[in-house]
């Protein structure tokens, strides 16, 4: 484990408690780092360097074994994002009925780059690869909900929908 | 006798929200057949699956029945995982088909574990997939709180055991010992094979992985019979097949289809014939992974052996004159893949499509291989100043060149997956290329 740092963050008791769940579903406690870096991350808004030791700690694994997978995977994030992060799939069968110009509307739109998150904290945007969407293409996956068969026109109203009804990718952890 | 348009198996349910519950399924015949399949012996459900022709849907097209033959006897623990990564640009229907039918996945896993003898089972699941994930994880519990998993289920002595174990994001996932190393908690990054999973897989243990619509067949194959089953196909391939198409067709959508249907019949019969009054340039039959087929090339059925050895198929070349090997003089046409149809109009702009399936690519890399970590690499950015019209006389053989050096050189097939469709483009559309190349005045190498 990374150094001797006192541990500033903790998994709360519902956490805790799924965690030693999921650890009887499993021979070993280390595929359990998946679901736990999910809980840290819903709890703790990002992965920082201190939430990856309180899953190292929690499972009983090296730091590094922890690092490792948290940064191999793209929905794990190492830094602070928006309240509700919208995933744009821009892959072959979107790019083919306008996806690219979707993902610039809302661009646009929220005011950031691709990979960007609004001043407000309200958004993240990504650039996503298939989302397995593809009959209904152009489209977009938010936490629960699915954009489908969008438009450049039809951003407007996505954002004004999330913005009065969020949907953090968190709820289903 | 082969199914006809519009019969349906495994997408029955589809548009039925009530279904998505346990006593809504049960309602329509759901959980019906696990008293049956359970009262039979694990060796004649395997006979049973065998005789039905079903062949995984996942992509390789594979016997189920073979595969589950391979667990070897004296196997102290057997594991059956279910892989839910579906994400194979242009497929949607195993995401389609865990959402409406959640339940009938859960059938065919407890039937299908209890062939293989198998007690802690899994599904693996797309991370993106948050809404499915939802209303599997439901599903799991509820199956559990009726007694259909858990200990001695519906009062048989038998243990079946089922954890939704969730992913984050990785393409190489859907690669089956990728994904058991991402559930065993490690980065997905694939296995050397042989061992092969059904010998040594998940936790050393001989281990079935297995597609979702694969495993939804099941209750199908043990209810009405394997010859049945068999019978709906074409004599080489059983069952019915989801198709997604996808592009530039007028009504694109997520399909249960007759084995045996061609190209031509999706496009104009299902589909609604090409938008915008266009002809059809290029179709991808099965996910970005495959090589493309022609516009003279649809008459051939979207089934698993007909697009790999169909003569009317033209093969692949490496370059002019040399045909790409695939072992032992076999030449490379196409592969059905996952169900994953991309059909694209006569004013497409292919070296424009073809960087981005080679962005896709060298982005989900695991880095693990060489040839596939910089190839894939090489392979986007070269695509892309051809696309551009930045292009350089030479592009073209130094794109086939590099997907030479990936195929068949690394331990999984993501490399295969990168350069077969690059080289495939290359051989079939390849004047498209010369013209975006031709469009730099500065083309000089």
């Amino acid at each position: 484990m990374q150094g001797n740092t006192p541990m500033s963050l903790e998994f709360s008791a519902d956490a805790q408690k799924k965690i030693a769940a999921l650890c009887e579903r499993y021979p070993t406690k280390q595929p359990v780092v998946m679901a736990a870096l999910h809980l840290a991350q819903k709890e703790h808004g990002h992965l920082s360097d201190d939430a990856l030791r309180l899953v190292a700690a929690t499972l009983g694994l090296p730091y590094a074994h922890v690092y490792g997978v948290a940064t191999f995977y793209t929905m794990y994030r190492r830094e602070p994002s928006g309240k509700t992060t919208i995933r744009m799939c821009t892959n072959i069968s979107c790019m083919m009925r306008g996806g690219y110009e979707v993902l610039a509307a809302f661009e646009s739109k929220l005011g950031v780059k691709k990979g960007g998150t609004t001043s407000d904290k309200k958004f993240t945007l990504i650039e996503e690869e298939c989302i397995a969407a593809c009959a209904n293409a152009p489209c977009a996956v938010v936490g629960t909900k699915y954009f489908l068969d969008l438009t450049p026109g039809d951003v407007g109203k996505v954002i004004a929908e999330l913005e009065g009804n969020p949907s953090p990718e968190s709820e289903v952890v | 006798m082969p199914s006809d348009i519009g019969f349906k198996l495994v997408s029955a349910r589809f548009g039925n929200l009530e279904a998505q519950t346990l006593a809504g399924y049960e309602k329509s015949g759901g959980y019906g057949t696990l008293r049956k399949a359970l009262a039979m012996r694990p060796e004649d459900l395997i006979n049973e699956v065998k005789a039905s022709n079903l062949r995984g849907r996942g992509g390789a097209g594979f016997s189920t029945g073979t595969k589950w033959g391979f667990v070897p006897k004296d196997a102290k623990q057997v594991h059956l995982v279910c892989n839910a990564d579906e994400s194979e640009p242009g497929t949607c229907k195993d995401r389609e088909l865990i959402y409406w039918d959640p339940h009938l996945l859960i059938e065919g896993m407890i039937i299908s574990a209890h062939a293989l003898k198998a007690v802690h089972n899994y599904i693996y699941i797309r991370g993106e997939m948050m809404r499915e994930y939802a209303v599997l994880q439901k599903a799991v519990d509820e199956a559990y709180a009726r007694g259909y998993l858990g200990k001695n289920i519906l009062g048989t002595g038998l243990n079946v055991e089922l954890t939704v174990h969730r992913g984050a994001g990785a393409y190489i996932c859907g690669e089956e010992t990728a994904l058991l190393n991402s559930l065993e908690g490690l980065r997905g990054q694939p296995r050397l094979k042989p061992p092969f999973p059904a010998v040594k897989g998940l936790f050393g243990n001989p281990t079935i992985v297995n597609n979702v619509e694969t495993l939804m067949n099941v209750p199908f194959i043990v209810d009405k019979g394997g010859a049945w089953f068999n019978d709906l196909g074409t004599g080489r391939s059983g069952g019915t097949r989801m198709l997604c198409v996808s592009g530039h067709v007028n009504k694109p959508g997520v399909f249960e289809l007759p084995m045996g249907i061609t190209f031509n019949q999706i496009i104009n019969d299902v589909c609604g014939g090409v938008w915008k009054g266009r002809n059809v340039k290029a179709v991808i039959p099965g996910g970005v992974s495959m090589p493309p087929l022609d516009a003279s090339e649809l008459d051939v059925p979207c089934e698993f052996d007909a697009l790999q050895t169909d003569e009317r198929i033209k093969p692949v070349f490496v370059r002019p004159g040399q045909q790409f090997d695939l072992g032992g003089g076999r030449a490379l046409r196409t592969m059905a893949g996952s169900g994953g149809v991309v059909v694209m109009d006569d004013s497409s702009d292919i070296p424009k499509y073809v960087w981005r399936i080679m962005k896709f690519f060298a982005h989900e890399s695991c880095g693990q291989c060489t040839p596939c970590r910089e190839g894939t690499g090489w392979l986007e950015k070269v695509s892309r100043r051809v696309a551009d019209g930045k292009g350089k006389e030479g592009d073209l053989e130094l794109l086939a060149s590099i997907s030479h050096g990936i195929a068949g050189n690394t331990i999984c097939a993501l490399g295969d997956a990168a350069a077969w469709p690059m080289l495939g483009f290359l051989t079939k559309f390849r004047p498209d290329f010369e013209a975006a190349i031709a469009r730099n005045k500065d083309k000089a190498a």
